[in-house]
């Protein structure tokens, strides 16, 4: 295979998709540039962005009002005053949750290292938490700052632990709320006929999309025992007796957690408190099925839909036999034969399609708002997944023929405001190199108009597909 | 849909997407008895069916359920009546009207095959018809309208999804369209002929593009029932004066539908519709009869009021399944919400459908009564309620059935589904 295919592989696969002149740098050992890029936590610049104890805090006295008039609300039937009040959080979290989405944007379009930058998106994707849900909205863009870029690098134990202790995906898998019937906490609620308890649905989502995966061999009993081990991982903040901790931040709440041992795959866990939840997470980060659920989304993303057992094996074995180094996890998938083949393309995501044909104009930063619509336009909202699945990673989820249709006219679209200033003839083998085809470079030279040579190019199947 | 769209109705397709193939397949068929129509609304994210469908009567229930227990009918905030043993939660005032007029069948305790408590697997497994998770690309609904008898009147997409990109269910090798509004600015012809040209030699860029095509000629060229089709996004007069203003979250629903009842009404429009509905899982804050979850059941039963609206005489002929991929606990959890579950609640509605009457082999919510001890025991095989339509409605025969769609499946076909 030619260097100039390789090389069109490594940018756009790999990584984010090419600029202009990117490929003849890359061309030089595209192999080489991608392992380069996996030696620093891809961090974002927090500038002009806030931490998610600061946003949280400031959400804090938009909440005490809302409570304050909930209790209120028995003597008083003033509906627009409680919308009004109901629509402050979102009124205050949006802008944050747009800050966030733009920064994110500038970093995918700007980024010398696409593929550390694909990698915090696949990371973000896997441990999914969804805008969708109003309590995540302004902090989406924090946790993958501070959840997962800096762990990115560096073992998946570490990166597991940050995503499970931080308050977004503990408020989006609802675990600030869940306590043990023999807590403290449960016992005082149990004694006045109050029902509080366990909420279930974090410790089987970790189970089964964060770390084992679906077929990872757990039982229903043992998402109850995981449960029951989670409690008390929660958010600090709170009112009377229940105050601990600070607003915003991971805090162990004792007086919920249930007390005693549990056993979870087998194995008893006797240890107390929050050492229990972290005893449970290490087995689980050096699992053998997690580390095949691992190689296996890995494999799905930068490999084939359908990754070979073959690979899959090998990915995890290295997984594993590094504790889960995740350096060497990529360079295990870099070293796979298939993913420069060119047999087994991945249709883009609309994410995907949006960030390679930006990166292809070189747009301006003034157009990152346009370029947070186009996500909206084609389906991929930013941190939105419907799901905490995250966003399906198979050709067939992305390529229906609505789908189709809206990528050809935003490409079109945009041809139509750069037409002028782009040349398509130029800018075809500078993103596609040795992957362009010659039916697409004839149907570009033989356009109409400039505008009509750039829909072309956007529209060709080797552009639509990674 | 812009008018502008008309222009596409002259692109070419390529020869990968099978020539001259497309200007036939909208030749007109005559009319004949199996016009049926079959629409699925997937509801993604485990419905609470006790919420839903409130077994009021049942001794345990107001016990299990605490604060989240919908009361009897007559009672503040109570269900809605249905036949002494079961209510439906208050927001679905349509689907109450339907089931009065004898055009909604309540299935409760029904479940898919599946019996693990994964979202992404149980989807799978309602979606596959298959009774392991990933066993196939390809969805039971492609396979049964593959084998859609010879006289139905449909056009050449068998199939539209309403949405970007098409569920699993609808997959597979049977030609299905798919649709989402578009605010983007329409192409040119010449161009468009161009991308078209282009992907002559890339089989599924060509299907895509001729599937795109063709719904939007259909959707735009649908003639404007003004009795039958109130404008996307109005209600008409009297949706407003029976259900007052449309509940958050319907607004985008009832566009979808309104849109999918002008492909359906169409003679050469697609036989069966999937319309997909995220956000059923209820773990926190689930509500009572004005909570989160009756919200959300609220905005669907606008949506179909609306669609039985915009569909106009095709509802006559229209069968619509609304089905979750499992129900959620028997008791409320710790925090005022349900967590993953088993036996669900399941509708049929539509003109074509012999309703009036709750379909329930009801196994209790005793202690000893439960699916492993928390959740509501299945009785009824969804596959029994699905393949029965099938073959009654869209007139699709047992062989296939029992061979292609749901192959290895025992269960019983049911009587007395569809009118005759």
């Amino acid at each position: 295979m030619s260097v100039e295919v390789q090389a069109a592989i490594a940018a756009n696969r790999f990584g984010l998709g090419a600029r202009p002149g990117d490929l003849d740098v890359i061309a030089a050992d595209p192999r080489g540039w991608l392992r380069a890029q996996l030696k620093a936590a891809p961090l974002l610049s927090a500038e002009g962005l806030q931490s998610t104890e600061q946003i949280l805090r400031g959400a804090e006295p938009i909440q005490r009002q809302q409570r304050e008039a909930r209790r209120a609300r028995a003597d008083s039937n003033d509906a627009a005053a409680v919308t009004a009040l109901a629509m402050r959080l979102p009124q205050y979290l949006r802008p944050i949750y747009l800050d966030d989405s733009r920064a994110r944007l500038r970093a995918a379009l700007e980024s010398e290292r696409p593929f550390a930058e694909r990698l915090v998106h696949f990371w973000s994707n896997h441990f999914a938490v969804s805008v969708d849900k109003l309590a995540v909205l302004g902090i989406a863009g924090s946790f993958e700052r501070e959840a997962i870029r800096p762990h990115v690098m560096g073992h998946f134990h570490d990166l597991l632990l940050a995503v499970e202790t931080h308050p977004a995906m503990l408020l989006y898998l609802d675990n600030q709320q869940s306590v043990g019937p023999d807590s403290l906490v449960g016992q005082r609620a149990a004694d006045r006929g109050r029902n509080v308890g366990l909420n279930e649905n974090l410790a089987r989502e970790i189970l089964e999309l964060h770390t084992l995966g679906v077929d990872g061999g757990y039982t229903q009993a043992d998402v109850t025992g995981f449960a029951k081990v989670l409690t008390g991982w929660s958010i600090g903040g709170g009112q009377g007796r229940l105050a601990r901790g600070e607003v915003g931040t991971f805090v162990f709440r004792p007086e919920v957690h249930e007390p005693g041992a549990q056993t979870i795959l087998r194995r008893r866990y006797a240890e107390a408190d929050q050492a229990q939840g972290l005893a449970v997470l290490a087995d689980l980060a050096g699992a053998a099925p997690t580390a095949r659920h691992i190689a296996t989304k890995l494999a799905r993303h930068f490999i084939a839909d359908d990754p070979s057992a073959a690979d899959v094996q090998r990915i995890a074995h290295v997984f594993e036999r590094t504790g889960g180094d995740l350096p060497a996890v990529y360079a295990a998938l870099i070293d796979s034969p298939q993913a420069w083949d060119g047999s087994s393309p991945k249709f883009k995501t609309p994410q995907d399609y949006v960030l390679s044909l930006s990166r292809g104009l070189a747009v301006a930063p003034e157009s990152e708002m346009r370029g947070i619509a186009a996500f909206d336009l084609l389906g991929q909202r930013p941190f939105a997944p419907g799901s905490p699945a995250g966003w399906p990673d198979r050709s067939s989820d992305w390529d229906g023929a609505s789908a189709l249709m809206k990528r050809i006219e935003l490409s079109d679209s945009v041809a139509q405001k750069l037409g002028d200033r782009r040349n398509a003839m130029q800018l075809a083998p500078q993103l596609l190199g040795g992957t362009l085809t010659a039916a697409t470079r004839e149907s570009v030279a033989r356009a109409a108009s400039p505008a009509q040579a750039l829909a072309l190019l956007f529209t060709a199947p080797e552009f639509l597909r990674r | 849909m812009s008018s502008t769209h008309s222009r596409r109705r002259f692109v070419q397709l390529g020869l990968a997407a099978g020539g001259g193939a497309l200007c036939a397949r909208y030749a007109f068929a005559a009319p004949a008895a199996s016009d049926a129509r079959f629409v699925f609304i997937i509801l993604r994210g485990a419905l609470d069916g006790l919420s839903a469908v409130p077994p009021y009567a049942d001794p345990d229930y107001a016990r299990l359920r605490e604060e989240l227990a919908i009361a009897a009918p007559g009672s503040a905030n109570g269900a809605l009546a249905l036949d002494g043993r079961f209510g439906l939660n208050p927001a679905l005032s349509f689907v109450h009207e339907a089931y009065a007029a004898r055009e909604a069948l309540v299935f409760h305790a029904v479940a898919s095959p599946y019996r693990e408590r994964s979202h992404f697997d149980g989807q799978d497994v309602l979606e596959s018809g298959l009774p392991a998770p990933h066993a196939t690309q390809i969805g039971w609904l492609n396979r049964a309208v593959a084998g859609l008898p010879a006289g139905a009147v449909h056009g050449a997409e068998l199939g539209v999804a309403l949405g970007q990109n098409v569920p699993l269910v609808l997959r597979g090798p049977a030609p299905i369209a798919s649709w989402s509004p578009s605010k983007l600015p329409d192409i040119d012809e010449d161009t468009l002929q161009r991308i078209a040209d282009r992907y002559a030699s890339d089989p599924v860029l060509a299907q895509r593009l001729a599937e795109a095509l063709a719904t939007d000629r259909m959707a735009e060229s649908t003639p404007m029932d003004a009795a039958a089709a109130p404008a996307p996004m109005a209600m008409s007069a009297t949706t407003m004066a029976t259900a007052g203003a449309p509940p958050p979250g319907a607004a985008r629903y009832i566009e979808t539908v309104q849109t999918a009842a002008r492909f359906l009404r169409r003679e050469d429009g697609p036989a069966v519709a999937v319309f997909d509905t995220t956000g059923w899982d209820t773990h926190f804050n689930e509500g009572g009869a004005q909570g989160q979850l009756t919200q959300r059941l609220g905005a669907l039963d606008a949506a179909l009021r609306a669609f039985k609206e915009s569909l106009g005489a095709t509802w006559s002929r229209t069968t619509v399944l609304i089905a979750t991929e499992f129900g959620r606990t028997a008791a409320a959890n710790g925090t005022r919400g349900t967590d993953h579950g088993t036996g669900a609640a399941a509708w049929l509605l539509g003109g074509a459908v012999q309703g009036g009457r709750v379909i329930a082999d009801w196994p209790g919510l005793s202690a000893r009564a439960l699916y492993e001890g928390r959740d509501l025991k299945p009785t009824l095989d969804l596959r029994s309620v699905i393949k029965t339509v099938l073959r009654d409605h869209l007139k699709i025969s047992p062989r296939t059935l029992d061979a292609d769609v749901f192959p290895g499946n025992g269960q019983p076909y049911l009587s007395d589904l569809i009118r005759a």
